[in-house]
């Protein structure tokens, strides 16, 4: 992906790392059946870090971080996410979708309900915030994401990429402490990826713990402070950006770079 | 245009004809005619046969319609008016059965001294579903919809206002109860609050009622069971089949969905059985055998029997329906909910169901069509339905043997009316779903 979809420059004063451990995965395994989706993971996730996770498709990128908020279960090692282990309680599962918020590919907005209604919904019936409070909250996000007039519109009457804002304003209603992207602007027209980038940015700057599957290596360059590239289940290599795209060691890491670098 | 163009230009026409018709092949029915009716010789050939049929049951049926006789008192007076003023070979309808027994096609044996109380019902039903159906009723009416079941129950079948009362306190006893059990999780909250519904349902409210009517004897005179009959008694089992099959439906669908193995299990077979037995079956069950699992001496209204029957008849089909809405909508749908933190029911209740739902309209009224027309068929376990019992009844009668057609084509029309309109709101409501959600 050659073309430059940043173009402002990167506040990076606020994006400090913390001590502070946000998500533990130890030695997690995960099989679909016979299948082994995804092998021996060990990831560390500092309070604050900006990931961005990258690698072929089928590699498993998805289903690793649907395992961090249990949309998919893993069967061993161990997931531990603000201090609370995912087990098949449900109260602890509960508590951690609470904390962390999830942005899909196809935004995933509910089509009966209004952009506002969208918003409040979780804050309401999950948070049990009063409404009042919920839809200032509401205004307030969209108003970041640039769009505080479509409140009352239908996400069917919005473009792909207004409705992928709307959908991370939804996630950051619920105040997450923890951002997960699975691959949110792939299903989007070019001119449409740099707005919901700059979303994505702002929420970097502001300090916001974030997990991005993405092959938009400008957002990597200019974001994240790791990236990580996995194949075949596994995590091959990670490092800072700087040395992932000018000094990548492993083969298959060069092999990738160089296909979806272009070069 | 500059002066030179002008002068260069040979003829230049300064007075503009008025304008004038298009000839009349080109506009209006003529031409309407030949582009939708006669474009083809296969088109024309089949418009003139088509013509020709409209014909044929025109020219039948139009003398029949034409010598109707409103005004006798016996199909011999009917068959005698008609022969005097259409000649001895004319047929005609006698429409004077309809005028002389409409009562009975609408009440069946209702005493009609009474009549006011199945009136009021009626009227009073569309107070009860306004506000669910129509966006112009104010929201405030609809602490009127719970309470209407139990009016509308004690209106058509009289007796101890504290009939109605107590059962209604049942149901709000168990609310409650659910309510304060509620933080020890859903599941317990539900069992608690149905244990203690049933308890009082079984035990209390029996002797309750004597006691509460021996103080303070307030009723309206009681009318049994089988009184009812005709348009009475098919709205009223239309109805209340109506508003229990569907929420019924949805639990069986979401059970059918469930991923715990004894809900499903239940489901399915629940499903299955009663969509391959013959609601015909499930009437005799009702009517006959359920006498023997009953304990004896226990009186259980044959109409709430049929009701139920009729409900769950209805409810198995419209578990399917909805499981088709619920499979058409996106996996992610879950997910985003899922995501944030609903749990199952909010999910459902708040995401996944209004969308399966607003899929599912035009199947669901379907079903509702259907049942309401299968109701009729409560003349096998000796109901007076509008269509075949009330006619047998009046033909029993020797003023009006032999008066076959005239009933059907009554009785066919309100049904037609009815559900008609059943259909024509569901139209209503699928564009403003579609007007709203787009
Ligand atoms: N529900 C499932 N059942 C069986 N196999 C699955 C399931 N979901 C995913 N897989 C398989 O697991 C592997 C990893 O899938 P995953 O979606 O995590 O890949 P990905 O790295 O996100 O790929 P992409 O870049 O195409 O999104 C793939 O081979 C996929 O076919
Ligand atoms: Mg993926």
């Amino acid at each position: 992906m050659s073309e430059p979809h940043i173009e402002r420059s990167v506040d990076r004063s606020h994006m400090q790392v913390s001590d502070e451990v946000a998500i533990q995965i130890e030695n997690m395994n995960k099989w679909y059946g016979q299948f082994h989706v995804l092998r021996d993971i060990d990831l560390t996730v500092q309070r604050g870090e900006r990931i961005v996770i990258a690698g072929p498709s089928g590699s498993g990128k998805s289903t690793l971080i649907r395992c961090i908020n249990r949309l998919e279960e893993h069967q061993q090692g161990k997931i531990v996410v603000d201090g609370i282990e995912l087990t098949n309680d449900l109260k602890n599962i509960d508590k951690i979708r609470r904390e962390v918020g999830m942005v899909f590919q196809h935004f995933n907005l509910f089509p009966h309900l209004t952009i506002l209604e969208n918003l409040t919904l979780a804050p309401i019936w999950v948070r049990k915030t009063p409404k009042k409070e919920a839809i200032d909250t509401a205004m307030h996000f969209l108003e970041k994401v640039k769009i505080p007039e479509q409140a009352d519109k239908y996400p069917g009457q919005l473009s792909g990429g207004q409705q992928q804002r709307v959908a991370i304003a939804r996630s950051l209603c619920m105040k997450p402490r923890i951002m997960l992207f699975d691959e949110p602007t792939s299903a989007l027209d070019p001119e449409m990826i740099k707005e919901v980038l700059d979303t994505m940015i702002e929420l970097a700057e502001e300090g916001m713990t974030m997990l991005c599957v993405t092959h938009e290596m400008g957002f990597a360059q200019a974001v994240a402070n790791r990236v990580i590239f996995m194949a075949d289940g596994q995590i091959v290599e990670q490092n800072n950006p700087h040395d992932f795209f000018n000094n990548p060691k492993s083969d298959r890491t060069k092999q990738f770079l160089s296909q979806i670098l272009g070069h | 245009m500059s002066d030179t163009e002008a002068h260069s230009v040979a003829y230049v026409r300064d007075t503009m004809m008025p304008q004038q018709p298009a000839p009349a092949g080109e506009t209006g029915a003529i031409r309407w005619l030949r582009e939708n009716l006669f474009s083809g010789w296969l088109n024309t050939v089949l418009t003139l046969l088509g013509i020709f049929a409209i014909y044929l049951f025109v020219s039948h049926f139009y003398g029949w319609f034409l010598h109707g006789v409103w005004e006798a008192n016996s199909i011999k007076e009917c068959r005698q008016i008609i022969a005097e003023r259409w000649g001895p070979d004319a047929s005609g309808a006698c429409w004077a059965v309809i005028r002389e027994r409409w009562h009975q096609f609408i009440f069946g044996f209702y005493p009609p001294e009474l009549y006011w109380r199945p009136i009021l019902a009626f009227a009073l039903l569309f107070v009860a579903i306004g506000p669910l159906m129509f966006q112009f009723v104010p929201k405030k009416v609809a602490w009127f919809t719970p309470i209407y079941p139990f009016l509308a129950v004690w209106l058509l079948w009289g007796g101890s206002v504290w009939g109605p009362v107590l059962v209604l306190t049942g149901f709000v006893l168990g609310g409650v109860v659910f309510m304060a059990v509620a933080r020890f999780g859903s599941i317990m909250a539900f069992s608690v609050g149905a244990i203690v519904t049933i308890l009082y349902f079984l035990f209390a409210v029996g002797p309750l009622i004597s006691l509460f009517h021996a103080m303070i004897p307030v009723g309206l005179e009681s009318v049994a069971s089988s009184k009812f009959g005709g348009f009475l008694l098919a709205i009223t089992l239309g109805v209340g089949g109506i508003a229990m099959s569907l929420p019924a439906g949805v639990v069986l669908a979401l059970g059918r969905q469930s991923d715990m193995l004894l809900i499903k299990t239940f489901s399915v077979i629940f499903i299955e059985f009663i969509r391959g037995v013959p609601l015909i079956t499930l009437l005799f069950v009702a009517s006959l055998l359920l006498n023997y699992f009953l304990p004896p001496g226990t009186n259980f209204d044959i109409i709430l029997r049929v009701m139920i029957l009729v409900t769950m008849f209805a409810a198995a089909y419209i578990a399917e329906v909805i499981r088709g809405g619920l499979a058409a909508l996106p996996r992610g749908q879950y997910e985003a909910a899922d995501a944030l933190g609903l749990d199952y029911w909010k999910a459902q209740r708040l995401i996944i169901l209004p969308q399966a739902l607003k899929i599912s309209i035009p199947g669901i009224v379907s079903t509702f069509i259907g049942m309401f027309k299968d109701t009729t068929l409560v003349v096998f376990v000796g109901l007076f339905d509008p269509l075949k019992g009330i006619p047998d009844f009046i033909r029993a009668d020797f003023n009006w043997k032999g008066i076959y057609w005239e009933p059907f084509v009554f009785v066919g029309a309100i049904f037609f009316i009815l559900n008609f309109a059943m259909s024509r709101y569901s139209m209503h409501l699928e564009n403003r779903l579609q007007r709203e959600h787009r």
